[in-house]
């Protein structure tokens, strides 16, 4: 399987899905295009996208040639952010991020304590005087006004 | 012409009075700010810094406004370029060579380039809006429903044209980028599509979190636990200036952005984003070196960047010679306008010549001031690339959540961001480009909306598109685009020659 023929199924399937799901509104006709109209079109469209770069994706490399060797350390990104997304409006901003970036220079990283406290203080809490205080963008304080 | 050149003059004596020239530095410094967070940029600088203009007169309101839009503008392109975070669309073709000429040690002279740029193309686009603005703005008039959606489906052809992969991947990411702003509200009917309950989705997608989560977590998922992560870069103070050689390449290309983006800007709807990626495409189709771009190649910094500024003085053409804006900057800055009992249109340059000209002149100003202003910032921002990546990498994702978070004030948005950064992180993996599902999901909406507005107005013909002659020339370049793309394909199985086996040729 080469890269472009894994992105062309991919891409068919995605069109597949999309002209599924459309079915909830109407279509209207060509002369009056309803609210499914451009989707469907769009949807066609990347179907045939897809097809073409599948067919033509025979001399791509291969997905075994592709290097996944950051996947740990990506997944562990990720879930950071996850938690930075789940924690934000339940724990409040600065909590949130101090976790955050404490978790990424200290745990994941391994710089030391004194550097990763240092820069999880100032951008938890600097960037939330910055913004909050300072520029009065509202950012969401948690149950314990955090 | 004599008497434009003396109601510049006027204009001048209004716009370097001290007090105005002091607001115009405020605008400048916060819109520069403003624009370096990721998420916040003008249009959400210019409408929480508003109310702080009511208790100034209407010259000073407006100049201080106007430096928030154009220093935002720029300070955009500084995280671009250091970062890869495109603190909105505009900024989405900096980040591309921008980023690699930071990773090549160059950020110093990417960012002079992006600010001696955005300067030319400033004030070369006043002095075109001082003369053109009404002729020009009654052929931006011109441009209904079927011109726009020709001009869109033009500007996305040209982005798959000219990118650096093939044109068909580039058509197929366009295509996904069209589809995800497909999500939301559908503006004819009120339906609302693909939102699955979530009533955020209402607006439709952002293009903040995409291009933010596409560019900047993409990278960082990418580049984070390398076995060898991105050099700490120890710039020095002669590599903060261009050479002349960089200088060289930057000229042209300032100069086809400035045009470009000038005359798409006046087109009302988000045309300055179109206006950047036509001015890449180009750069990349003039250059000699074309597979420089994508690896830090200085043209394609210098003609996107111009093009961007240029387009901010565009979008003001209708603004001032009609009254109508034509991006939702300009609607705040006649907002704005009206607060102070000013009425813009037609009339304004005759009832108000000293506010009409004060404000132009004071375009020149803020440009200079722009430039002021950020030649010696481009020493202090460089100096971020000094801190060791496993520390800048937490700083960036924490500036990142928090400006796509403010946008809107939304956790969505958040999500959103995660999402679509995994997704660059896959199609980078894949040798996707991921742009043109930036460009694809800001012009879906009006994409749409053209079409069957179109449809409406000539009651479901197709022909429409053909038979006013402004539609019909941008199809016809489309249609040329698409053949050329093409032609290799044809000439190779046309050509016998290349059917025969390699002995014979000899």
């Amino acid at each position: 399987m080469t890269t472009d023929r894994l992105a062309g199924a991919t891409l068919v399937l995605m069109g597949i899905v999309t002209i599924w799901q459309s079915r909830a509104f109407p279509l209207g006709s060509l002369r009056r295009p309803g609210p499914a109209y451009m989707p469907v079109v769009l949807a066609i469209l990347l179907i045939a996208f897809g097809v073409a770069v599948y067919v033509m994706g025979s001399r791509a490399r291969g997905v075994a040639e592709v290097g996944w060797h950051e996947w740990r350390h990506a997944i562990a990104i990720f879930t950071a952010c996850a938690f930075a997304a789940w924690g934000l409006e339940r724990l409040g901003y600065r909590i949130t991020m101090a976790v955050v970036v404490a978790f990424l220079i200290l745990a994941l990283e391994r710089k030391g304590w004194v550097l990763g406290l240092a820069v999880t203080i100032v951008m938890a809490w600097g960037s939330f005087y910055v913004f909050d205080t300072l520029l009065r963008v509202p950012l969401p304080r948690g149950p314990f006004g955090l | 012409m004599l008497e434009t050149l003396q109601n510049l003059g006027l204009g001048f004596s209004v716009a370097l009075a001290p007090h105005v020239l002091w607001y115009g530095f405020i605008g400048c410094l916060v819109g520069t700010l403003v624009g370096v967070l990721p998420g916040v940029g003008p249009l959400a600088g210019i409408s929480l810094l508003l109310p702080a203009t009511y208790g100034l007169d209407a010259t000073s309101a407006l100049v201080m406004l106007a430096g928030i839009y154009y220093g935002a503008m720029y300070g955009g392109s500084t995280t671009s370029i250091l970062m890869r975070i495109p603190g909105e669309a505009a900024s989405v073709m900096t980040c591309i060579d921008g980023y690699a000429m930071a990773r090549k040690g160059r950020a110093g002279p990417a960012l002079a380039i992006a600010a001696v740029g955005s300067y030319i193309a400033g004030t070369v686009s006043v002095v075109l809006l001082m003369f053109l603005a009404p002729p020009l703005a009654a052929f931006a008039l011109r441009f209904g429903p079927p011109e726009y959606f020709s001009l869109l489906l033009l500007g996305l052809l040209v982005l798959a044209y000219m990118n650096s992969g093939s044109m068909l991947k580039g058509l197929a990411m366009a295509a996904l980028g069209l589809l995800l702003g497909m999500i939301g509200i559908d503006q004819m009917s009120g339906y609302f599509r693909f939102a699955y309950g979530i009533a955020e989705l209402g607006d439709g997608i952002g293009v903040v979190p995409v291009a933010v989560g596409l560019f900047g977590l993409a990278e960082i998922l990418l580049t984070a636990g390398m076995a060898n992560p991105p050099e700490v870069i120890r710039p020095k103070l002669r590599d903060l200036l261009p050479s002349r050689q960089e200088w060289r390449e930057a000229n042209w290309p300032i100069w086809r952005g400035t045009v470009i983006g000038f005359l798409i800007g006046i087109i009302p709807g988000s045309a300055h984003v179109i206006s950047t990626f036509v001015s890449y495409a180009v750069e990349r189709k003039v250059s000699k070196h074309p597979e420089e771009f994508g690896r830090g190649a200085v043209a394609g910094v210098a003609g996107p960047e111009s093009a961007n500024n240029a387009a901010t003085s565009g979008a003001f053409v209708p603004m001032l010679a009609l009254g109508v804006p034509g991006v939702p900057v300009a609607a705040l800055l006649l907002a704005a306008m009206m607060v102070h009992g000013v009425t813009p249109g037609p009339l304004l340059i005759h009832q108000d010549p000293k506010l009409f000209w004060g404000f132009i002149a004071s375009m020149y100003v803020g440009n200079v001031i722009l430039l002021i202003l950020n030649l010696p910032l481009v020493g202090l921002f460089v100096n971020l690339l000094r801190v060791p990546y496993p520390v800048m990498y937490p700083i960036i994702l924490v500036c990142s959540i928090l400006g796509v978070y403010a946008v809107n004030s939304s956790v969505v948005d958040v999500w959103i961001m995660l999402a679509t950064g995994v997704l660059g992180y896959v199609l980078r993996k894949l040798d996707f480009e991921t742009a043109p599902i930036v460009l694809g999901l800001v012009l879906a909406p009006m994409m749409e909306l053209s079409l069957r507005q179109s449809l409406a107005m000539s009651a479901g013909s197709y022909l429409i598109f053909v038979t006013r002659p402004i539609s019909l020339v941008l199809l016809g370049v489309g249609v040329v685009l698409v053949v050329l793309a093409l032609r290799p394909l044809i000439t190779r199985s046309l050509d016998w020659r290349s059917r025969l086996p390699a002995e014979s040729e000899s």
